[in-house]
């Protein structure tokens, strides 16, 4: 009965395919290097924490982000002269409490980081694909239009963008979205290519598979490492090109508690508050210090290869 | 060598050639009549009609953008819509403060970058390494607009050492012949000006050196530890050369050459953060300008400034990559 062992290995259960190292998938054997990593460790609970936030975000604000108090206008923080327990972090020039809408902050920027990215890596996995595995005039045609693209200073292309779409958070999160896509293709076609000539292809090819098969279920899931580093670090980014349009006017509107426009509020009162503008900024630069360390750890951990 | 200097400039012109397709694109893709747009509600029947006619909005399209690539070539990039100035002179007037902010804010970040790479790669896992590198992950994941007003807030506000916004003081009167104010103000032997404008263009700057100055010193690192690990620096440790020795002259010269490339992307990039600095800053340059055209939507005004910054970027990677060749040798072989 040659069949049997594969048949009993099937029953085995996911615990101890994990637990056993001979025998798990591979998948963990990256997941156990990301753990050993301090940087990708680090990166992973401010991530955690700020992701946690944002889903608790009713739960964990005191009061309402975009409640306007009139009677408690620009109160300093609680350890400063004037500052009171019921607005820990103080309040803005509408009394609106600085640490709800801090919070309520997390979950625009994640949500924009998720969005942004998202469009950024289906269109740039999907035209990289492409262009790497029929080469030729196809591929010459989608990468020359890549090049251009990024003839373009990004944070310039997202103003443009904008500019012609209208302001707005949705269009803010198509923008980046738009701009980060031929940094996904380029790294897509790289690993399509290199996977290309190699034996399970010409092994699917030979059993009759699609070229849509073949890329997409047989190649793609290989080519993973790299999209989910650049994914990792491109969150950063996202949310710090969003943060910008927003501070420029561009991107989210009042009175969505948005950090880069909460920076654009505090900077006319950098004077006489200077918590309003100070504290969305550190948020931005946790959260993005998050991402990057994450990225960080990911490389060394999945792609070795990309370190610098 | 040669081959490689021609190859690369030639890819530059189906570069800018598409550059100017998508700014060619981008009005008329917009919802609305382009001439509407360009002229703004204010314009008369007649003005738009000359628009129309000036466009070619009755042509097809390979006829209009022809017509647009012709008057690009020309360097005319017609009026802006709100004072009615010439595109091209605008751009003439600011273009100078943005390259200076920009220059500036590069060498800052080559100067720095550089030498706290080469310390934390000579000195790796001491506490200045990880100190350094620790520093430069903060500043690579920190909004440039949101450093500019924290510099402003403690060292114009509070502390009152530098001016807060703006190029150059109300009093001082520097007489202008490039536009470019801190050789202007050497060329006709005028401290005071030179002082005044160092002074206005030190928070601007350093803002923007920030995220070029981290990523430059973490390349700095990582390519000096390469070349450090080689054959050749054992042979010369060997030869008993003293570490310092080493380091700057044998093992800099190669580590660098990666570092190029990475300034020069920098440079382009920091062309795009400028809109931001500017913004904060009232630094009267390309930036500002364009955003303050996005904002009063003239759109004569952003198509000339994407055109402007694009076609900077292009060339700036051209010189770095022809740059790059020259010093790098091993690029010649093929």
């Amino acid at each position: 009965m040659r069949g049997m062992p594969e048949a009993s290995t099937q029953k085995v259960s996911y615990w101890a395919r994990m637990t056993n190292p001979e025998d798990r998938h591979p998948f963990f054997d990256q997941v156990e290097k990301l753990l050993k990593n301090r940087t990708g460790v680090a990166g992973l609970v401010i991530i955690s924490l700020f992701a946690l936030v944002s889903v608790l975000a009713p739960l964990l604000s005191p009061h309402d982000p975009v409640e306007n108090a009139l009677y408690d206008q620009l109160k300093p923080p609680v350890w400063q002269e004037g500052g009171a327990t019921k607005n820990l972090l103080g309040t803005d020039d509408l009394g609106r409490d600085m640490l709800s809408r801090l919070i309520y902050g997390a979950r625009v920027s994640l949500t924009l980081g998720v969005v942004s990215v998202g469009i950024a890596l289906v269109f740039g996995s999907f035209l990289g694909a492409v262009a790497g595995y029929n080469k030729g005039w196809l591929d010459n045609l989608i990468m020359r239009f890549m090049d251009i693209v990024l003839a373009f200073p990004h944070i310039l292309l997202a103003i443009v963008i904008v500019a012609y779409l209208g302001p707005g958070l949705r269009n803010a999160m198509i923008a980046i979205g738009i701009i980060n896509i031929p940094r996904f293709a380029r790294i897509v076609r790289a690993s399509v290519i290199d996977e290309y000539e190699k034996d399970y292809v010409t092994a699917a090819r030979a059993v009759g598979a699609k070229d849509g098969r073949i890329i997409f279920n047989a190649i793609f899931p290989n080519c993973l490492a790299p999209i989910i580093v650049q994914a990792s670090l491109g969150f950063g980014a996202a949310i710090l090109d969003a943060a910008g349009l927003s501070f420029l006017g561009l991107g989210a509107q009042p009175p969505t508690p948005e950090w880069g426009a909460m920076i654009a509020e505090g900077r006319a009162m950098i004077l006489r508050a200077w918590w309003v503008m100070t504290f969305p900024g550190i948020a931005i630069l946790l959260a993005v210090l998050g991402f990057n360390l994450l990225g960080d750890g990911l490389r060394d951990a999945l792609d070795p290869r990309l370190r610098d | 060598m040669l081959g490689f200097i021609i190859r690369r400039m030639l890819i530059v012109i189906p570069t800018l050639l598409g550059v100017t397709i998508i700014v060619f694109l981008m009005l008329r893709i917009t919802p609305g009549d382009p001439a509407e747009l360009l002229l703004g509600e204010r314009a008369t029947p007649d003005s738009l009609e000359a628009m129309r006619e000036y466009l070619g909005l009755n042509e097809p399209l390979y006829v209009q953008y022809g017509m647009f690539l012709k008057r690009v070539v020309k360097l005319d990039l017609g009026e802006t819509i709100w004072t009615r100035e010439k595109v091209s002179r605008e751009i003439r007037q600011r273009f100078p403060a943005t390259i200076e902010l920009a220059v500036v804010a590069m060498l800052i970040s080559c100067f720095f970058g550089i030498i706290l790479g080469i310390i934390s790669a000579t000195k790796q896992y001491s506490w200045f390494d990880y100190l350094s590198m620790v520093t430069s992950l903060f500043g690579v994941s920190m909004p440039v607009f949101w450093l500019g007003l924290m510099l402003m807030l403690i060292f114009s506000l509070t502390l009152g050492w530098f001016p807060m916004s703006g190029r150059i003081g109300v009093g001082t009167d520097l007489r202008i012949i490039t536009n470019f104010y801190l050789l202007d103000a050497v060329l006709v032997w005028d401290w005071n000006a030179l002082k005044d404008a160092l002074s206005h263009l030190a928070l601007p700057a350093i803002a923007l050196s920030t995220i070029p100055l981290a990523i430059v010193a973490r390349m700095t690192r990582s390519s000096m530890l390469e070349v450090l690990r080689q054959d050749y620096i054992k042979t010369a440790k060997a030869k008993g050369l003293s570490q310092t020795r080493i380091v700057l002259k044998h093992a800099l010269r190669n580590g660098l050459i990666p570092v190029v490339t990475v300034v020069g992307l920098q440079f382009g990039i920091l062309m795009g953060g400028a809109i931001l600095t500017e913004t904060v800053f009232a630094w009267p340059g390309v930036g500002k300008w364009l955003f303050d055209g996005v904002v009063k939507r003239d759109y004569m005004v952003i198509q000339g400034g994407t055109l402007l910054v694009a076609t900077t970027f292009v060339m700036v990677n051209l010189v770095v990559d022809v740059l790059y060749a020259v010093i790098n040798p091993r690029i010649s072989v093929r």
